[in-house]
């Protein structure tokens, strides 16, 4: 190869790498345009709605006035309870998958399985929801029900990220653990669990989000069309912020006059979703102090 | 002699999977003493070590045969309980592995599991860090992460935390591999004060380091062991001529 054609060389490749690194650029940007318009729409169209008396007051003239106190407060409840089952179980799962079952064919299967529930759509899940919490086992429309159902909804998502947490855990931790005479679960609890917990979390992150915004599963399980008055236990159904925008904007009492209101109740779900992982990663950042290797 | 045994190995086989790692091993190690386990990579050297303390176990799909006694009791008998076995048989790793803990917390972990009482902690910790020789460098920051400690200190700090489980073993995977030679020099003088009250059996891939820091050295080779004797006599004399070339880096 001759100088000049080498030269030639060097330029095509640097050519085809600015080529490559403009169309990254550019699907990030528009990543980013895409997000940043659905907000920005968001906060244009409901901001207005927005005002203390909205996310104080209940629903007042068949839900064509006044605020979504109610709807925001079962949502937070239902978001918690899918946390408080789907965090647990998740983790429990994970824990077993990753640190005491044997790898091999069954295994496998379960986590082929466990894939195959995260691709499940979520209406069947509400349909398992209703058959065998509200109906099988008694609880009726009611937060436990609807908790239920979206903690199992979120399960995938959940054990999913504790399985990478925990594999990302060095083995030398274990070994060393296990070297000084401690069991093989006190391991577990003390050294593997609370090196994964960070990495846990960011992973439940995305099934929160999910949990606090789905519809379909919690539409038979728990979700109230209108309730005046605040849930005073588990067995009763509350109203819910995803289920409300549905009811409003496709059966509500006039569709056209509360849209102000629909888009408020969706920037106020986009706000309690933050809300919540910002909780979470507060608490990601507070189990991350010492914690680096 | 005999009573001086600690640890008697006997016709041991071991597989991975369906890999012989060891054959027919048998060998006693003595007490107070400090043994070298040497050989070229992959001989089988850090395979029994493992077994000693049944840290092989954690594979899957591995199988020991024959029988390895600790105080008159095969470890390997289905009723033994690896955690009480791994209590009295510390370990020190090839590289240093702290936890993200703070350097107190790195001692106490073992006896706080093991119930030590938090009363007497802090003497155990300022001891464990004595023996290793690491107290005058850390009893300043022992509330600081373990992770800022260099190489060498991180390994002293792991052979401390082994030590304050007060074991009767310590085995030692190549510890100074991973280490500069200052750290190296430094945990060499730490193995020749523990050997007064630990029985010590080491790995190396550094023949000087056998040759300085050990009573006895076996030599392994393909999963055999091909000599086993006083290290003087290894080093000077050997009897087997796969030992000599060995050690006088023919091969290996």
């Amino acid at each position: 190869m001759n100088k000049a054609t080498h030269r030639n060389f060097i330029r095509w490749r640097y050519f085809k790498q600015s080529v490559f690194f403009t169309l990254v650029r550019a699907s990030a940007l528009v990543i980013t345009l895409a997000l940043g318009g659905i907000i920005l729409y968001i906060i244009m169209n409901g901001f207005s709605a927005i005002s203390w008396d909205f996310i104080t007051k209940p629903p007042t003239d068949a839900m064509t006035k006044g605020g979504i106190m109610p709807a925001i407060l079962g949502t937070i409840y239902l978001t918690v309870g899918a946390i408080a089952t789907g965090l647990p179980l998740g983790i429990a799962s994970a824990i077993y998958l990753t640190e005491y079952a044997k790898q091999g064919r069954i295994i496998r299967l379960i986590k082929i399985g466990i894939n195959c529930l995260a691709g499940v759509p979520s209406v069947v899940f509400g349909l398992f929801g209703l058959g065998f919490f509200v109906i099988f086992l008694g609880f009726g429309s009611s937060i436990l029900a609807g908790s239920l159902t979206l903690g199992f909804l979120i399960l995938p998502t959940i054990i999913g990220a504790s399985e990478e947490a925990l594999k990302a855990v060095p083995q030398t931790f274990r070994e060393a653990s296990l070297s000084l005479g401690v069991s093989k679960w006190q391991t577990t609890y003390r050294i593997v669990l609370p090196n994964a917990m960070p990495g846990i979390l960011t992973g439940s992150i995305l099934g929160i989000g999910r949990a606090a915004g789905e519809t379909a599963p919690i539409m038979f399980t728990a979700a109230a069309y209108f309730t005046a008055k605040l849930p005073g236990s588990i067995f009763d159904e509350v109203m819910a912020l995803p289920y409300h925008i549905y009811v409003l904007a496709t059966a509500g009492t006039n569709i056209e006059a509360t849209r102000p209101i629909q888009f408020g109740t969706v920037l106020v779900l986009v706000g309690v979703v933050l809300g919540i992982d910002l909780i979470a990663i507060i608490i990601r950042g507070y189990m991350r102090r010492n914690k680096r290797w | 002699m005999e009573s001086n045994v600690i640890i008697s190995v006997n016709q041991v086989n071991f597989y991975y999977g369906a890999v012989r790692a060891l054959t027919d091993i048998s060998m006693k190690f003595r007490k107070n003493k400090v043994t070298a386990l040497i050989g070229p990579s992959g001989c089988g050297k850090s395979t029994l070590l493992r077994l000693l303390n049944r840290m092989n176990e954690l594979i899957d799909g591995t199988r020991v045969e024959g029988e390895i006694l600790f105080e008159h009791q095969n470890i390997y008998e289905p009723h033994v309980d690896p955690v009480e076995i791994r209590r009295k048989i510390g370990m020190v790793f090839q590289k240093p592995n702290p936890f993200p803990k703070t350097i107190y917390n790195n001692i106490s972990y073992g006896p706080k599991l093991n119930g030590v009482t938090s009363a007497d902690m802090d003497e155990l910790v300022e001891q464990s860090l004595k023996q290793a020789v690491l107290w005058d460098e850390v009893k300043d920051i022992l509330n600081k992460s373990a992770m800022n400690l260099s190489g060498g200190q991180q390994q002293r700090l792991c052979i401390a935390r082994a030590l304050a489980m007060k074991p009767d073993i310590l085995l030692m995977d190549e510890p100074t591999s991973a280490l500069d030679p200052i750290s190296t020099a430094k945990i060499e003088g730490l193995i020749e004060e523990l050997k007064e009250n630990y029985t010590i059996i080491i790995v190396t891939h550094n023949m000087q380091q056998a040759a300085r820091v050990s009573d006895e050295t076996a030599f392994f080779y393909l999963g055999n062991l091909i000599e086993y004797n006083k290290t003087e006599k290894i080093f000077t004399t050997p009897d087997v001529k796969q030992t000599e070339d060995y050690i006088t880096g023919r091969f290996g």
